[in-house]
């Protein structure tokens, strides 16, 4: 029994023990917390900017101590916890938009003049969805709503041959 | 030797490069931590028209997408983890190949700098370590990774370094901060006449890449 109350010890726990294996655990932990957060801003690119600073302890580089890994540890967490919910939001508000755009594209009339752009929904590019009037005044007058879809970024030709236009107009 | 008792042609490359070494505590705390460099005869200046070829071509492989992912790719992403446990934040104090590639998204391209500096661009650039150049002929002995020792300076810099600052040195004194400035004198300058390259490695950092980039660097310093 006495040996059985020995292993149970402080001593046998470790307790205060071997800090060097703590900080060990702490660098492998710093190492998975940076992956995780590369893997979110990734993923979140190029639809949201997620910030990965965590602020330096130090102006040079040197050996941390464990109360400092910790620190650098939370920060990266709190870091990864932020990120996640970012993206999450984002998500959430990306499916709001589709549903959105869904029902507006089966009652146009019912969505007077809402415009969904490719950005709300998480796509790429430019362009946009937009709830107008057929016939300008008088579609608003009978109710003639449709969604239009707009032809998206102009080409680079155009853009150079309106900058040459300018340029020649000046 | 060969069957027939001919010496065998020699087949790849010689690694001319030496180790360093890691004050003993750190490589406790760090392992994988280590330095390696070899000396090139070579003098900066203007790079040769292929150098800067080389230099327009990877600016034409690398775009703001490539910037994203790159950090996720081990090798940058070891850096990263490394500057955290060293007290550096990666988006203040920017690893190496960060900061290249910070600065060919800020200026459109890698812009050519000269020799040693585009030598080092493009080996870091492909392998993703970290390079130091430094004056061969003002280097004595070995090169180390460890820390100051109380009262010692960094030439050039006012002021004693701080207990415990992370620095390369020689067998005599510290010649530059890991990944931060370099000691006066101990610098790439006109004067110079030999070039040390000192690749620094850390964990998750494979050899192999360590010993490629310093090959890269040499061939490109030797076709100068």
């Amino acid at each position: 029994m006495p040996h059985l109350l020995e292993r149970d010890g402080l001593n046998t726990l470790r307790i205060g023990g071997d800090e060097r294996l703590a900080r060990a655990e702490l660098r492998r932990q710093v190492g998975r917390l940076e992956r995780q957060l590369l893997a979110l801003v990734a993923e979140a690119f190029p639809r949201l900017e997620l910030p990965t600073d965590v602020p330096a302890l130090s102006g040079q580089p040197r050996a941390l101590d464990l109360g400092e890994l910790e620190a650098v540890r939370d920060s990266l967490a709190a870091r990864v916890e932020d990120a996640r919910r970012a993206l999450r939001e984002r998500d959430e508000l990306e499916t709001r938009n589709r549903e959105l755009l869904d029902r507006m594209l089966a009652a146009p009339q019912d969505f007077k003049w809402v415009q969904i752009s490719r950005d709300d929904l998480g796509l790429p590019g430019c362009g946009h969805w937009h709830s107008r009037p057929r016939f300008g005044l008088l579609g608003m007058l009978m109710g003639w709503w449709r969604v239009r879809i707009s032809s998206g970024c102009p080409l680079p030709g155009r853009l150079a041959a309106v900058e040459r236009r300018t340029e020649a107009k000046a | 030797m060969t069957a027939s008792g001919a010496a065998e042609p020699e087949i790849g490359w010689e690694n001319p490069s030496e180790q360093g070494w890691v004050a003993p505590h750190l490589a406790a705390e760090f392992p994988g931590l280590g330095i390696a460099w070899i000396e090139v005869d070579g003098r900066p200046g203007r790079s040769p028209e292929p150098v800067r070829r080389r230099l327009r071509d990877l600016s034409n492989r690398f775009y703001g997408a490539h910037a994203i992912h790159l950090r996720e790719r081990p090798i940058p992403w070891a850096y990263r983890v490394f500057f955290r446990q060293i007290g550096l934040d990666p988006d203040h104090t920017r690893t190496p190949v960060e900061q290249l590639v910070l600065d060919r998204l800020q200026e459109g391209g890698f812009r050519t700098r000269g020799m040693p500096a585009d030598a080092l661009t493009i080996a870091t650039m492909e392998t993703g370590v970290a390079l130091r150049a430094f004056d061969a002929d003002r280097l004595q002995g070995r090169l180390c990774i460890r820390d100051s020792a109380p009262g010692e300076e960094l030439a050039g810099r006012p002021g004693e370094l701080p207990h415990g600052t992370l620095a390369i040195a020689d067998e005599r004194t510290p010649i530059g901060l890991l990944f931060g400035a370099t000691a006066e004198g101990c610098a790439v300058e006109k004067v110079t006449r030999r070039i040390a390259v000192a690749a620094i490695q850390v964990h998750a950092v494979p050899q192999i890449a360590v010993d490629e980039a310093l090959w890269m660097v040499a061939a490109t310093l030797e076709s100068a």
